[in-house]
């Protein structure tokens, strides 16, 4: 779908919702889905950040010249890619404490959500890498530019370009895996719900209203990376000859 | 090391029968994602004026929300409406559905694959509308797309767990719910994640057989 068509989704979903939480029997604990809502915002952006980091230095790592460097990045990748995220929750969550530190929720969530993710995203950044033209490194090289300067200089805000939409994607998949860490007792809109719906028996609404929620921020999140693409793919097309 | 091989023993046989139930949503759900996401790609193709779009906005909306505040959604709204299913069908239902969204994606893709000519040609030669579809377009679109839709499949064995949510006792269930019988967390939840990685490899390899068996002529293996 173009950008106009989710915007005007969104103004349709948050008018919709805006009024059908009015109406709706919680209209003055309005308080209660804000706070869930803070904190699935928060766990998305924190787990964002941690999995770009961790899917820049894996996907590098997988095109790096010592094979010990290139293994430890597939065996992670694989891991993480094969088993399920729940797993990789649980594990992070129960287990890792016996072999030392306690684990807060919030980071065991945060970190199974990045790993997770991270995982699928390595794999994007290694073959948008691969796709840079083969010329590109040999300019570099004939530039005299140090191996670190090539990276940054010239492949990476090519293969940028090339993993924004695939990007796009992950971030709405790690979007609704934030749901999961419902799962070890985070207070975020799922867990939330979950809860109100156990307390209050107004399934319909509690399920409506989050429902509603998840699917303005979804929009924005994918509305955002749409906007990305746009502007990394400007003048693209102007005599380009890749 | 604290991992203790005879408790792995034990615990095994009940682990292999909860793959049983993993192995069984994951079929069900996937059998719906594929017939319902062909429902879906075909509504959409067809354009037909309102129900497109809101097949569409269905679509979108299904892919941009977490599965499992759908799954409490359903699991909690059919019972108000009068319909009483059991938790397992009431999970393939949502997984099925929740990936059908992402299957109308990959045979919308398939459908771009096929060309116009093709479409031409059948309206020349005076074929309905369902029979171009069922022997001209979907014998030629469903080929090249047979490994994206394994890759969904072999992803919806990942999501299957999140229907512990609804008292569905799968993998991770059984991991836990033994986990919390004897407070020995490593192995359990280490043998369930072995599973996974079994379960989704034999998944992957059967999607490549499947692929290299159904190709086109000239199609490109993998």
């Amino acid at each position: 779908m173009s950008i106009r068509a989710l915007v005007s989704i969104l103004c349709v979903t948050i008018l919709t919702g805006t009024f059908y939480f009015l109406q709706s029997p919680f209209a003055d604990s309005g308080a209660v889905f804000l706070e869930a809502a803070v904190t699935t915002l928060k766990l998305v952006i924190v787990s964002a950040v941690f999995a770009i980091i961790i899917a820049f230095t894996a996907g590098i790592g997988r095109l790096s010249p010592w094979l010990p460097v290139r293994w430890a990045c597939v065996g992670y990748i694989e891991i993480f890619r094969g088993t399920s995220a729940l797993v990789q929750l649980f594990w992070l969550f129960y287990v890792l404490p016996l072999f030392g530190p306690r684990v807060e929720p919030f980071t065991a969530g945060v970190m199974a959500v990045a790993l997770n993710i991270g995982a699928y995203a390595a794999i994007v950044v290694e073959a948008s890498i691969r796709a840079v033209p083969k010329g590109q490194y040999e300019a570099a090289i004939a530039l005299n530019l140090s191996s670190f300067n090539r990276m940054r200089r010239i492949v990476l805000p090519q293969a940028i370009r090339i993993m924004i939409p695939p990007f796009g994607n992950l971030a709405i998949q790690l979007f609704k895996l934030t749901a999961l860490v419902s799962f070890i007792g985070i207070s975020d809109l799922t867990f939330t719900a979950y809860q109100l719906n156990q307390t209050t028996y107004l399934t319909v609404q509690v399920f409506s209203i989050v429902l509603f929620m998840y699917f303005a921020i979804g929009i924005c999140i994918t509305i955002a990376m749409k906007f990305l693409e746009q502007r990394y793919s400007r003048g693209i097309r102007l005599g380009s000859a890749t | 090391m604290i991992w203790d091989w005879g408790y792995t023993l034990e615990i095994l046989p009940q682990m292999a029968e909860a793959s049983l139930v993993t192995l069984q949503a994951t079929v069900m759900g996937f059998a719906l994602a594929a017939v319902l996401g062909l429902i879906w790609a075909i509504i959409n193709l067809m354009e037909i004026p309102v129900v497109s779009f809101t097949v569409r906005l269905f679509v979108e909306f299904i892919r941009t929300t977490p599965m499992l505040i759908q799954l409490f959604a359903m699991y909690y709204f059919l019972p108000l409406a009068g319909v009483i299913l059991p938790a397992m069908l009431c999970g393939v239902v949502v997984l099925g559905v929740h990936y059908s969204a992402y299957c109308s994606e990959v045979y919308r893709s398939g459908f771009l694959q096929v060309d116009r000519g093709q479409w031409e040609a059948a309206k020349a030669i005076n074929l309905s509308t369902s029979l171009t579809l069922k022997r001209i377009i979907l014998p030629q679109a469903i080929p090249p797309i047979i490994l994206p839709l394994g890759n969904y499949f072999v992803t919806m064995f990942k999501e299957t767990p999140v229907l512990l949510a609804i008292t569905i006792i799968e993998l991770v269930a059984t991991a836990r719910i033994i986990a919390n019988d004897t407070y020995r967390y490593t192995e359990p939840m280490t043998l369930a994640g072995i599973f996974f990685l079994i379960l989704s490899l034999m998944a992957a390899k059967l999607t490549r057989v499947v692929n290299s068996k159904m190709a086109l002529p000239g199609q490109q293996e993998f």
